[in-house]
């Protein structure tokens, strides 16, 4: 497909629906809940984005005698961790994996999982069946087990955990999807267009992915928070991203020893996974009822 | 009634199947020969071949599920690497203390959950409704392992009033409700509970405020009964679906626990799993998932069957 035609395609329907655009930017921009979690969020993935410019210390620096140091020691706003390392510069550097670890499995599941459930809700038939009874299959795994479980087979890494969750995440999405797409199927204008000629990849192109993307993209936003905790989750458990790298997880794990010694700088990790997940949270419900979806 | 039960099982063989496959090729998908895990580094090649063909390592694939999946409907799931012992008792052992665990969990969270639940579902759009819509979203995004932890920090470190691992005093490994284990269950429980709370909540809120606005309810009023008559019509209406998500959330919690376990200390299967990886003993790991997963799907099957059983507009469907 050229890039020429592709944009020929999509310019007539962007001309239909600014209305609706316009509508979902209004009706964003006066929630200033969803409005505050969109700047934290977008900050949070700016400074780690930007953490080497923003002239901290050296994140993997340790200091045997800097050790466990409180919030408000000299020179570490934040204070130390176990090994002496600047916990402000950490938790900055550790954005980097954990939201890049939490957030990048939903993207590739959206896009797998809409793929699966646009081809199995338009096809129907024994495509459909193949694809949603695999789907069920996973589908009857706890999430949690099923990251756990693949993880650990697969060995800790960051590869290794995108995968594994990436695959825990396509299941919910496929069926979504499946069951929007099957929906829109069964209306008129899909016979019509059938009617006249099209075949099933432009009908789908054309008359459905505008149709079933919207609910498809929001429940995959709601799903950002669950696959962040589950990221740091994986880390926390040893079966994600490996030491040193300053990752939210991972520095709670080890941190974990140090609640007797200071507890505050020992919950800090887990805090930035709490808030983040927060916000990604208010943020998916504030899209949600932006752009009109219903459950 | 009977119909719909059969075509439930029917429908949930197939997928209880699939599961037990994935566990079994979770030991395939591992890098490299499942056998470095059990093997000597300096073990022979006389000595590997011998291993190989004793664990059916040599034989195809469908040929070892088979013979894996008869020996597992069998109760038998091979023995731990670690420790020598059955799996299947390590895993019935560990899963009786899981259950235990969720079982307080859900005895915490579903009341509150129902109860926040309802009351902002009927008091929609006030203040209260906004707070339990707070409470709720707090809940649903509190990653509960560093809650746990928190906790600890609060209640075992700072206080010093309740205890932070194990399931009881000494590392006892059988529990008894008296008040020094129940003491150790308190912590984990209400940390498990915060997510059910939130989800419980949320799903309970939506649902009474949509029931609420239906036309039948203004019918009833219009009939002439008496409020407490309509929020009986209400919470029938609200029950079968509320039931399904308690019974979901009964079986996350089962299968979710292992952070949790991991945090406190808590024998149960999720301790087990995260031993098992770390020890990278798989017959152990791939039957406590395998276990733990059917769990899940029997538990998705009762819930399915008991709300057909109360809601009769399933069974037509």
């Amino acid at each position: 497909m050229s890039a020429a035609s592709d944009t020929a395609e999509l310019a007539e329907p962007v001309v239909k629906t600014r209305g609706y655009w316009s509508g979902v930017v209004r009706r964003f921009s006066r929630d200033p809940v969803a409005l505050t979690c969109a700047v934290i969020v977008l900050a949070l993935i700016l400074a780690a984005i930007f953490a080497p410019y923003l002239g901290l210390n050296d994140p993997y620096h340790a200091s045997m005698i800097k050790r466990l140091k409180p919030i408000g020691y000299p020179g570490f706003p934040l204070g130390t961790d176990e090994q002496g390392r600047d916990m402000l510069s950490r938790l900055i550097y550790g954005g980097r994996l954990t939201l890049f670890v939490g957030l990048m499995p939903v993207v590739f599941a959206f896009f797998i999982g809409s793929a699966l459930g646009l081809v199995a809700g338009y096809a129907g038939g024994w495509i459909n069946t193949l694809i949603m009874r695999t789907v069920d299959v996973f589908f009857a795994f706890p999430s949690v087990l099923l990251a756990i479980a693949i993880s650990s087979a697969l060995g800790a890494g960051i590869i290794n955990s995108l995968v594994s969750l990436t695959i825990v995440f396509i299941p919910p999405i496929a069926r979504v999807a499946e069951s929007a797409t099957a929906g829109v199927r069964s209306l008129d204008y899909i016979d019509a267009a059938r009617a006249s000629g099209g075949g099933a990849l432009t009908i789908i192109r054309v008359h459905i992915i505008g149709n079933v993307l919207g609910p498809i993209f929001v429940y995959a936003t709601s799903l950002t928070s669950v696959c962040m905790i589950l990221a740091a989750g994986l880390s926390f458990l040893g079966i994600g991203v490996r030491p040193p790298e300053p990752e939210w997880g991972l520095m709670l794990n080890t941190l974990r020893t140090a609640i007797y010694v200071n507890p505050w700088v020992a919950a800090l990790p887990g805090l930035m996974i709490f808030i983040t997940s927060l916000c990604l949270n208010l943020l998916s419900d504030g899209l949600r009822s932006a752009m009109n979806v219903k459950d | 009634m009977f119909t719909y039960l059969v075509r439930r099982l029917i429908y949930v063989l197939p997928v209880a199947v699939g599961v037990s496959v994935i566990c079994f090729l979770l030991v395939h998908i591992a890098p490299g020969d499942p056998l470095t895990a059990i093997m000597p580094v300096d073990a022979t090649q006389e000595e590997q071949a011998a291993m190989r063909s004793a664990y059916g390592l040599d034989k195809p694939l469908p040929v070892q599920y088979a013979i894996w999946i008869g020996k597992a409907v069998s109760g038998d799931l091979g023995k731990s690497i670690a420790t020598g012992r059955p799996v299947a008792d390590e895993v019935f052992s560990a899963v009786k203390n899981s259950l235990l665990l969720a079982f307080s969990a859900s005895v915490i969270a579903f009341p509150i959950g129902l109860f926040l639940g309802f009351l902002a579902g009927y008091y929609r759009d006030t203040i209260f409704d906004r707070l339990v819509t707070s409470v709720a979203i707090t809940g649903v995004s509190v990653p509960n392992y560093w809650l746990g932890i928190v906790l600890v920090i609060i209640f075992s470190v700072q206080l010093g009033w309740l205890p932070s691992m194990g399931a009881g005093p000494g590392g006892s490994g059988s529990w008894s409700w008296d008040y020094a284990h129940i003491r150790h269950l308190i912590l984990p429980a209400v940390t498990l509970a915060v997510v059910p709370i939130g989800i419980v909540a949320r799903t309970v809120r939506a649902l009474v405020g949509d029931i609420f606005s239906m036309d039948f309810v203004q019918a009833l009023y219009a009939k002439g009964l008496t409020h407490g008559d309509v929020l009986f019509h209400v919470i029938r209406n609200a029950a079968p679906t509320a039931l399904s998500v308690m019974g979901l959330q009964l079986g996350y919690l089962l299968g979710g626990s292992i952070l949790i376990e991991t945090v406190f200390n808590w024998p149960g299967s999720g301790f087990l799993l995260s031993n098992a990886i770390f020890q990278r003993d798989l017959p152990l790991l791939q039957g406590t998932i395998l276990i733990l997963s059917l769990f899940f799907v029997g538990m998705n099957l009762i819930v399915d069957v008991a709300q057909a059983a109360i809601d009769p507009r399933i069974k037509r469907s």
